[in-house]
């Protein structure tokens, strides 16, 4: 009896192994296939002779997806700006979490209710461009970095993290003499380290991939985020297809570098982002 | 004892001596409560001009009132009622093919003893979320182009190829695929931590008593994990009339405007590219009052059949 019943159930690893291995194969082959596109040739890919492997390889079109027009100057420049937002989101996270943390700071639930309340209440897309209009900042950097700087939710959770300190550290810090804000650089903050972490790359990525605000606040091309570079570039292909032009006004290869290109942040830092955003989830979760 | 003599102690602390200990916290506090007050709270007020008649030069404040003009014309047009009834088919789709996905991946993934297979799927599965919607887009194209991958495929297999990006009612497809590629990963990976919450003397009980694997999935495993499902459910019902901006603008293009027309990106098309404040604010209230009514009603339905809320 036993032994049937390991047999099934090593029939049923075998299965589901193979299914997850297969799941896993397939959700990678748009990656694949964009990586191999970038590195293919040309004529290569206009014969469709490129599948799931560069043919003819070459990384010409890297080469020429980087001379191409904005596309390295808006990329480091989308690189500073996602760090200067990212730093200034996290100030204004904490500045807010942390006394939001007391238990016994006066008027504290007030103000928490008023950060609580924006998550469910949203103006909508006009009324807060006229907002950013009225501080004149259309079409500078700041309409980028100041109308996303602090989220609710994220308040939330860094505060969280605050309350989660034992209270003991901070009557010791007071009886050393520390005021507020010595004890939360010298105290709290190095002890939040993992969520400051989680948040920071909670506002990096979200800076990076937004094309929204892009769109809403910006003309000058100068501004262009990397992602607004790349939407052009796939468009610019899109409708000449759509309108049966036969010549692409950029080749599939430059484009497919392009791509890899805008994705290689997100790579580079996925080990880090997956140890942190999964603990995210977490900390939301708890929340929820 | 101890603790009530020092919270009595708190309370008669006077006013001045309380604020020389925490004044540096309100000072810290100013900076993001006048920043919440200009940017998030202001704009609504903003919202006003829904009933107004906006005019440049009068600005918000002194623009006439019109009452409900803008949203009768709404109502009245019918590029309003195609993007709403996009907005919630496509929300729809991705409720019924996207929710249960990861619920079952999840399920059978944690079945899994093979810490490796386990561990490379996770991974996998999640790296999607993290690309915006501009790279899945391009991606989408060279997949489902008529010289794509898939129609490559299809061709192979000598069938007649498919124009998933330009018919509209194949495109949907390729846009709810889109939501589970990005997706799947993330709520996945909320689903396992759930899963692993559970308790596994259940099961092995279960197992004693007979139960096969379908069964203990189905009777042992799934109720335990009831609760996650169900905040997860609420939260996207929750949300079936607003809709993400980036991925349905996109994802789509202008063949299939008539099923990728959805709220967002016809606020921003008759809004801020036609330039018309008032209709285009008065869209966008509907879409909030009616997506705070939808919360707060799935929450309370959730509520009374015993299920944790999420509020």
């Amino acid at each position: 009896m036993s032994e049937l019943r390991s047999k099934a159930d090593k029939r049923f690893q075998f299965f589901w192994n193979i299914f997850f291995v297969v799941i896993s194969i397939v959700a990678l082959i748009p990656i694949i296939r964009v990586v191999s596109m970038s590195f293919s040739s040309k004529d290569a890919i206009l014969g469709g002779r490129v599948f799931l492997y560069p043919v003819q390889f070459t990384a010409e079109a890297y080469g020429r997806a980087f001379k191409s027009g904005s596309f390295l100057t808006s990329f480091l420049y989308s690189i500073f700006l996602m760090l200067g937002s990212t730093v200034v989101c996290l100030i204004m996270t904490v500045m807010a979490a942390y006394p939001l943390s007391k238990k016994n700071l006066k008027g504290g639930t007030v103000i928490m209710t008023l950060f609580v309340l924006t998550m469910y209440l949203d103006p909508g897309i006009i009324p807060k461009y006229l907002n950013v209009r009225d501080f004149k900042m259309i079409d500078t950097v700041w309409a980028l970095i100041i109308p996303e700087a602090l989220s609710a939710y994220n308040m939330i959770i860094m505060c969280t993290a605050f309350k989660g300190l034992d209270s003991s550290l901070y009557e010791a810090a007071k009886i050393d003499g520390c005021n507020e804000i010595q004890t939360l650089f010298k105290v709290a903050l190095p002890l939040v380290y993992p969520t400051l972490a989680t948040l920071a790359l909670f506002y990096a990525v979200g800076r990076w991939n937004r094309l929204s605000d892009v769109l809403y606040y910006v003309n000058s091309s100068g501004l262009y985020t990397v992602q607004m570079v790349l939407k052009q570039l796939i468009e610019s292909v899109a409708i000449s297809q759509q309108e049966g032009i036969a010549t692409q006004l950029v080749a599939d290869n430059i484009k497919s570098a392009s791509i890899v290109i805008s994705m290689t942040p997100m790579l580079i830092a996925y080990p880090f982002i997956q140890k942190y955003f999964t603990k995210g989830i977490m900390l939301g979760a708890v929340k929820g | 004892m101890k603790e009530k003599t020092t919270k009595e102690k708190m309370r008669k602390i006077p006013f001045k001596v309380y604020l020389r200990n925490t004044w540096q916290l309100y000072l810290m506090l100013l900076i993001p409560v006048v920043y919440m007050l200009l940017f998030r709270y202001k704009p609504m007020i903003g919202g006003i001009i829904a009933f107004k008649k906006f005019n440049v030069f009068a600005g918000i404040w002194n623009s006439p009132w019109v009452g409900l003009a803008n949203f009768k014309e709404a109502f009245g047009s019918k590029d309003f009622w195609n993007a709403l009834k996009n907005t919630l088919i496509l929300n729809a789709g991705d409720l019924v093919i996207g929710f249960p996905i990861p619920v079952f991946l999840a399920v059978f993934l944690f079945e899994i003893r093979n810490i490796h297979i386990r561990k490379a799927t996770q991974t996998i599965l999640y790296l999607p979320h993290f690309l915006s919607w501009v790279i899945i887009a391009g991606i989408i194209t060279q997949l489902f182009s008529t010289s794509g991958l898939v129609n490559d495929l299809i061709r192979k297999a000598g069938f007649t190829e498919i124009n998933f990006l330009s018919t509209p009612f194949v495109w949907r497809f390729v846009y709810w695929f889109s939501g589970v590629w990005q997706s799947a990963g993330y709520s996945l990976i909320i689903y396992l931590a759930a899963l692993s919450a559970t308790d596994p003397s259940l099961g092995e009980a279960a197992y004693i008593d007979g139960a096969t694997r379908l069964q203990r999935i189905a009777y042992v495993t799934i109720p335990q994990i009831r609760a996650t499902i169900s905040i997860m459910l609420i939260m996207q019902l929750g949300k079936i009339v607003s809709i993400d901006f980036d991925r349905p603008y996109m994802i789509g293009n202008t063949l299939v405007k008539s099923a990728s027309d959805v709220i967002s990106t016809y606020v921003y098309s008759v809004g801020l590219q036609a330039g018309r404040f008032d209709f285009a604010t008065a869209v966008g209230l509907f879409q909030s009052v009616v997506g705070i009514v939808m919360i707060l009603s799935v929450n309370k339905i959730s509520k009374k059949m015993g299920e944790e809320g999420i509020m």
